[in-house]
Order: C-alpha cells, then sequence, then structure tokens
C-alpha cells in the first residue's frame, strides 16, 4: 500500500456573478487526477500557473473540499474521515507555503508559531513543549534562543525554516511543500533544499513537492508528475521524466528553461509554444493541451486522451503520459505514427 | 568597435533612512555599446535595480540620493540635465521594462494610449497618427489582433501579453538603451521563452543596447554579452558571459553557480550553499560586503574594498586573494567547472 493514494481527484470552484450570487459555471481547477506516493519518497508536481498543482496539495490535506474522487493516507480515507479521526490525520500530515512572510503571524512569537500545534493536540507539559520548540529550532539550523523573537526580525530563509519547523513539531509522515523556495534568493534556496533533502532522510518524511520551477524538482523529486490545465499529463521517475519526456508539453516546459551555462544555451534549440494557459474556467474540448500543442491531430480535439504507460519507455508502468502520439512515436522531430496510440483512446480497445 | 551608449563611473546611490544610510549602489561602474547585452545579476538587496534606476535619475529623493559618479549617456551627462531635459531621455534614449506588468501599466487607460502618449510625447506625431503606430508596435511584438487589442485595458490581457505591451511601449521611440529589470520573472516558463524572443528581436531590429537586470543565471547565460556581479551594492565581478560562467575569479560568482539545482545536471548531486544570511546593508563594514560568507576571507577584507583587478579581456574582478591563490581554490571546488576550450 502506498502511503498516498489520490484517484480521480477533482476540484472545481464555482464562479458565481449577480446580485444573488448564481453559480455561472465553474473553474475546473483539478479534473481527474491520480497518483501514488511511496513512504519515503518525493513526488515532484510541476506546471505552470492555473494547472492546479498547489490545489492538488491544498486537497489533498482537506484543507479544502474535493469535488470528487478519494485520497486515501494510510489506508484512511481523507474526504470522509470524522473530526477525531480528521485531527489524527492532521498530525501526520503537514504542509509548508511559499511565501515565508504572509504565513507567519506577525504578532506571534517564534515559539507561540512553532509550539501552538502541540499545544491543540496537548502533547507534553509547558517545559516540555519549550524544549520541544528549541529542538525544533535546532534542528531546521536556527538557534533555540530565536523562540523569543518575532517574523519580521528574521530573513526571508530564515522564515521559511521557521515554517519547516513547525511543520516538523507533530513528527508527521507526509509534508506537502508548495513552493517552498520559490520566494528566496538563490544562494538561501540552495540552503533550504539541502536542509529539506537531510530532514527527509533523518526524520523519514515523505513529500509532495509542488513547484513551477523544473530545475528544482528535478534536483528534489524521485518522481515527478506535470500538470496542465488541471490535468497530469506526464508521470514518471525523475531521471526518466526529464530525460525521455514522452508529452508535447513536458518536452516544450523542458526546453524553455534556460540552463545557466552559455555554451548549452547556444547550441540548444528551444520549443516556443504559441498564446497562452487557456482559461480553467473553460478549458479547450479534447486534449487540453492541444490548442498550444506544436503537433495537433483531428482526434486530439474530439477527447482527452488517458494517462497510460506507454510501451517501450524505460521506467515500464511507470512511465505515464496521456498523449496519442507521445515522443517515442516521434524520430527525426517528425511523427512517424499516423494512426494514436489506441490505449491512450478515453475507450480502450478490449 | 560598435558605438559607445552608456559610459557610468563610480556611481553611488544612497538611502538616506531613520535606521542609518543604506548604500544601495557603491562606486558601479560600467559601459554599454550598441548592440550589446549587459546581465547584471545579484539577489534581493544587491543594489541592481537601484542601479538602473539611478540611470534614469528615478530615484526619490528623498530619501535617496546618487552621492557620486558620473553618468554619461554619449557625450551628454545625465546627472547635469534640469529635470525637463531629463524627461526628454527617459522613454526616448532610455526605455525600461519592469517586472510587474500590471503595477507598471494604468489599469484604467487603454493600452493603444498609454503606448501613444510616449510617441506623442517625444515625438512630432499627432494622436491619430501616434495610435495607428501603437497598433503597429503592438503587432510587431506578437500580439495577435492588434488592432482590436489597441483598444482594450490592461486587464482584458494575460501577462505575458502584459509584457509585450510593456516592450511595444518601451521601443515606441525607438531608445538606444533599454533596461529591462527582471522582465520575465513573473511570467510562466513557456511565456518567458516567448518574451525572451520578443526581446531578442527587437534588440537585433533597433539595434539598441540592453541592460538586463535578473537574478535568473539561465535566462543571462541566454541572452547576456557581458555580466555584472552585484553583492550588496558592489560589483564583485565583470566580464564576457563565457568568462563569467567559466572563468570565474570571485567567492561569491563561484558561490551562485554551485548553489543553482541544474536542468542539465546528469546525476543527483548535493547543491553547496553560500552560508549565512543576505547582508544588512545599513551596517556593512568598509570593506568587501561578501565578506562575512565568504570561506576565504583574509583580515583586509572587511575593513578595504579591493580596486577592480583585470584577469582578462574585459574582465575584472574585486577580491584580496591574489590571482594565484584564487586559482588553486577555484581549482578544489567540487562543482567547479574547467574553463571551456
Amino acid at each position: 500500500m502506498s502511503l498516498l493514494e489520490v484517484r480521480d481527484l477533482k476540484k472545481h470552484f464555482p464562479i458565481r456573478t449577480g446580485v444573488l450570487k448564481r453559480t455561472t459555471g465553474y473553474v475546473y481547477a483539478v479534473d481527474g487526477v491520480s497518483f501514488d506516493v511511496e513512504k519515503g519518497e518525493t513526488m515532484g508536481l510541476v506546471g505552470e500557473s492555473g494547472g492546479g498543482k498547489s490545489t492538488v496539495g491544498r486537497t489533498v490535506l482537506r484543507l479544502t473540499p474535493a469535488t470528487g474522487g478519494h485520497v486515501t493516507f494510510e489506508g484512511i480515507d481523507v474526504m470522509r474521515a470524522s473530526r477525531p479521526e480528521m485531527q489524527k490525520l492532521r498530525r501526520d500530515m503537514q504542509v509548508v507555503f511559499q511565501d515565508p512572510y504572509a504565513s507567519l503571524n506577525p504578532r506571534m512569537r517564534i515559539r507561540n508559531i512553532v509550539g501552538e500545534a502541540l499545544i491543540i493536540h496537548d502533547i507534553g507539559t509547558e517545559a516540555e513543549r519549550k524544549q520541544r520548540v528549541a529542538e525544533l529550532l535546532e534542528i531546521v539550523g536556527l538557534n533555540s534562543e530565536h523562540a523569543e523573537r518575532y517574523p519580521h526580525e528574521f530573513s526571508g530563509g530564515q522564515r521559511q525554516r521557521i515554517g519547516i519547523a513547525r511543520a516538523l513539531a507533530l513528527n508527521p509522515k507526509l509534508i506537502v511543500l508548495d513552493e517552498p523556495v520559490s520566494a528566496l534568493d538563490v544562494s538561501i534556496r540552495a540552503q533550504v533544499l539541502n536542509l529539506l533533502e537531510d530532514l527527509q532522510d533523518e526524520l523519514d518524511l515523505t513529500y509532495l513537492f509542488v513547484s513551477h520551477d523544473l530545475s528544482v524538482v528535478k534536483h528534489i523529486s524521485d518522481r515527478v508528475a506535470v500538470m496542465y490545465l488541471g490535468k497530469i499529463v506526464e508521470i514518471s521517475d525523475s531521471a526518466v521524466l526529464y530525460n525521455h519526456p514522452q508529452h508535447p508539453y513536458t518536452e516544450a516546459l523542458l526546453s524553455a528553461v534556460p540552463i545557466p551555462d552559455p555554451h548549452t544555451e547556444r547550441a540548444r534549440r528551444r520549443i516556443i509554444l504559441e498564446g497562452d494557459v487557456p482559461s480553467p474556467a473553460n478549458p479547450p474540448k479534447g486534449c487540453v493541451f492541444h490548442p498550444r500543442c506544436p503537433r495537433p491531430q483531428e482526434i486530439c480535439t474530439t477527447a482527452m486522451p488517458r494517462l497510460v504507460a506507454t510501451p517501450g519507455a524505460d521506467a515500464g508502468e511507470r512511465h505515464q503520459v496521456a498523449c496519442y502520439f507521445p515522443a517515442r512515436f516521434k524520430e527525426g522531430g517528425r511523427y512517424i505514427a499516423d494512426e494514436p496510440f489506441r490505449e491512450a483512446l478515453p475507450e480502450p480497445p478490449s | 568597435m560598435a558605438e559607445r551608449l552608456l559610459d557610468i563611473r563610480d556611481l553611488s546611490t544612497y538611502f538616506f533612512t531613520h535606521a542609518g544610510v543604506v548604500k544601495a549602489v557603491n562606486g558601479v561602474s560600467f559601459t554599454l555599446h550598441r548592440g550589446e547585452t549587459i546581465g547584471i545579476v545579484g539577489e534581493s538587496g544587491s543594489g541592481k535595480t537601484v542601479a538602473a534606476l539611478s540611470l534614469m535619475r528615478l530615484i526619490a529623493d528623498p530619501p535617496g540620493k546618487i552621492v557620486e559618479g558620473t553618468l554619461m549617456l554619449g557625450d551628454r551627462d545625465l546627472r547635469a540635465l534640469t529635470d525637463a531635459e531629463m524627461r526628454g531621455v527617459r522613454g526616448n534614449d532610455i526605455a525600461m521594462i519592469f517586472q510587474d506588468p500590471m503595477t507598471s501599466l494604468n489599469p484604467v487607460m487603454k493600452i493603444g494610449k498609454q503606448i501613444a502618449e510616449a510617441i506623442v510625447l517625444h515625438q512630432d506625431k499627432g494622436r491619430g497618427e501616434a495610435w495607428r503606430m501603437a497598433a503597429e508596435l503592438l503587432a510587431r511584438v506578437g500580439i495577435p489582433d492588434a488592432d482590436k487589442r489597441v483598444d482594450q485595458y490592461p486587464f482584458e490581457f494575460s501577462g505575458g501579453m502584459r509584457q509585450r505591451a510593456m516592450i511595444a511601449m518601451a521601443i515606441s521611440c525607438n531608445p538606444d538603451v533599454l533596461i529591462a529589470d527582471e522582465p520575465t520573472t513573473a511570467l510562466d516558463v513557456t511565456i518567458q521563452a516567448q518574451i525572451i524572443d520578443v526581446m531578442r528581436e527587437m534588440q537585433a531590429q533597433f539595434d539598441s543596447g540592453v541592460i538586463l537586470i535578473t537574478h535568473d543565471l539561465g535566462v543571462i547565460a541566454e541572452i547576456s554579452d557581458k555580466v555584472m556581479v552585484m553583492y550588496g551594492g558592489r560589483t564583485v565581478e565583470y566580464g564576457p558571459v563565457d568568462e563569467i560562467f567559466y572563468n570565474a575569479h570571485h567567492p561569491y560568482t563561484w558561490g551562485l553557480l554551485a548553489s543553482l539545482p541544474r536542468l542539465d545536471a546528469t546525476e543527483k548531486a548535493r547543491l553547496t550553499p553560500i552560508k549565512g544570511q543576505p547582508p544588512n546593508l545599513i551596517t556593512l563594514p568598509g570593506g568587501c560586503p561578501f565578506t562575512a560568507r565568504c570561506p576565504y576571507r583574509r583580515p583586509e577584507c572587511r575593513d578595504q574594498w579591493p580596486q577592480p583587478e583585470s584577469v582578462g579581456l574585459d574582465h575584472g574582478v574585486s577580491c584580496w586573494i591574489p590571482e594565484e591563490q584564487r586559482l588553486a581554490l577555484r581549482a578544489e571546488l567540487p562543482h567547479s567547472k574547467a574553463p571551456a576550450a
């Protein structure tokens, strides 16, 4: 059993207009997402704004109720857990947010920010809690004397360490990291990434790592799921996904990231996608990516392809792609197949 | 040699605050030639944006002040110009693209009018003519249906299109110098690729000089000819882009390159971060601002700023470590890359 199982997860936000706030439509933020996260691994969720990756993180934690689907954590149905069950689950599932300025209450001392969860879950005496906070601050590379200070006395990198200490307070099993290093400078980002890796080893943590930064996700993840308009379009082991992307969106994303190496840059050919990401309130019919796809075919406009393993891919069943014409059907930059990949059809041939 | 557009010597811009004097830019020099792109790279608070705003004389006074330096645009001394003359320079000779196109466009003014405004102001054109030119410019930066789009408001544009509109506005008067301050930082990576493409094309067409301010070394590697690395208000190293990436001499430049997670990494290697926190610009000692975080600091580093030393063609570094020792240290770095052949 995987630590976390997500099946056909959906989150549709209603759009309400007019004085009566009638629902006139939905933003399909997450639209049928399935994946597993194994104990001790880091699962990266990557994609551009509006892809739904942050919403997946929040829905998995039930910080926002899902519209449909299932989330199972250690065999417990997170969506339908009762209040007391949920409180127990919250000890095991924690979160670190992107903005270290907005996610710490400016009027609370660090002692209270980090120790609040201990009080809520009624853990230890006051002296023990104080001891635990000091210990947590040391774990994340801060000083136990910092406990009496306020958030404004810290730099961005230090604040993110405080946010991590808070997430660790209850000895969680899973931490959802929602763009945890995006607001940090390069030199500080590396410090925090190393800290996250160390903590994972020492405390046997499992991460769901949400980020738009493909280099960071590659660095930290064991497996990666690429999201576009509420769907996972490709999922695989990190090394396989980055070296042998199958979905045209993954290919384009990877080719768009500038590499800090002038020689490599001069030699690269970039796939420039045209236009913008369509609104998730009005996603395209058929494959969500077809309006921006460099080589859309007629079938792409009819139905969203299923996320299925591509035969011959290195990672076997673990490498799945939602495309009728994945890259392995390509030779010298041109598609050689004139027939779509049948397994990806919505009604698979029996 | 191409025409020299800008010659900046010893620029220092300070902010006089209640907490103390913030030396945001401290003795920065560089030149920019026609057709050239110079990348200014540094982390938050390194002074890269203030340096650019100083060029435009857009520093709010008080609390800010350009306390020293000469800013030559061709043969004109920008510091000696009157405010009225300076307004003639902004947008006309030097134009700027900002990071966040939503806050830098006027939300209640039509896109076309915002672009036409600069044209009417700087060129001898009527409103109708300027409006038509605005539509043409939008088409040139790749906005579809430019004739219709010109009549819309910023909220009707996506982030990428707003940045295209900003570029259209910046190039409207064919400026010699284009300053782009983190032009793609707020954008998604596929949109970033589009915008970089447009900027490149526009530069080739207008043959302007570009100052690109960014914290992203990938973007620097992609489009810069020369690079200036800033830390704590100082230029710690400058040089041609290949020199900075393959033959860096300053410990901070090494640190920056080693702390990057890279898309082209073939194996999972641990990152080497720079230890410590960014400097407080008020309490900075007079010497090298990187001293506190530098693993190789020496007694003289704290109090004396090392004059730039030439270590190659157009490549300079400000560091007290003697060159020989520097090269030996660099050879031992885990991430060191042999200088390219």
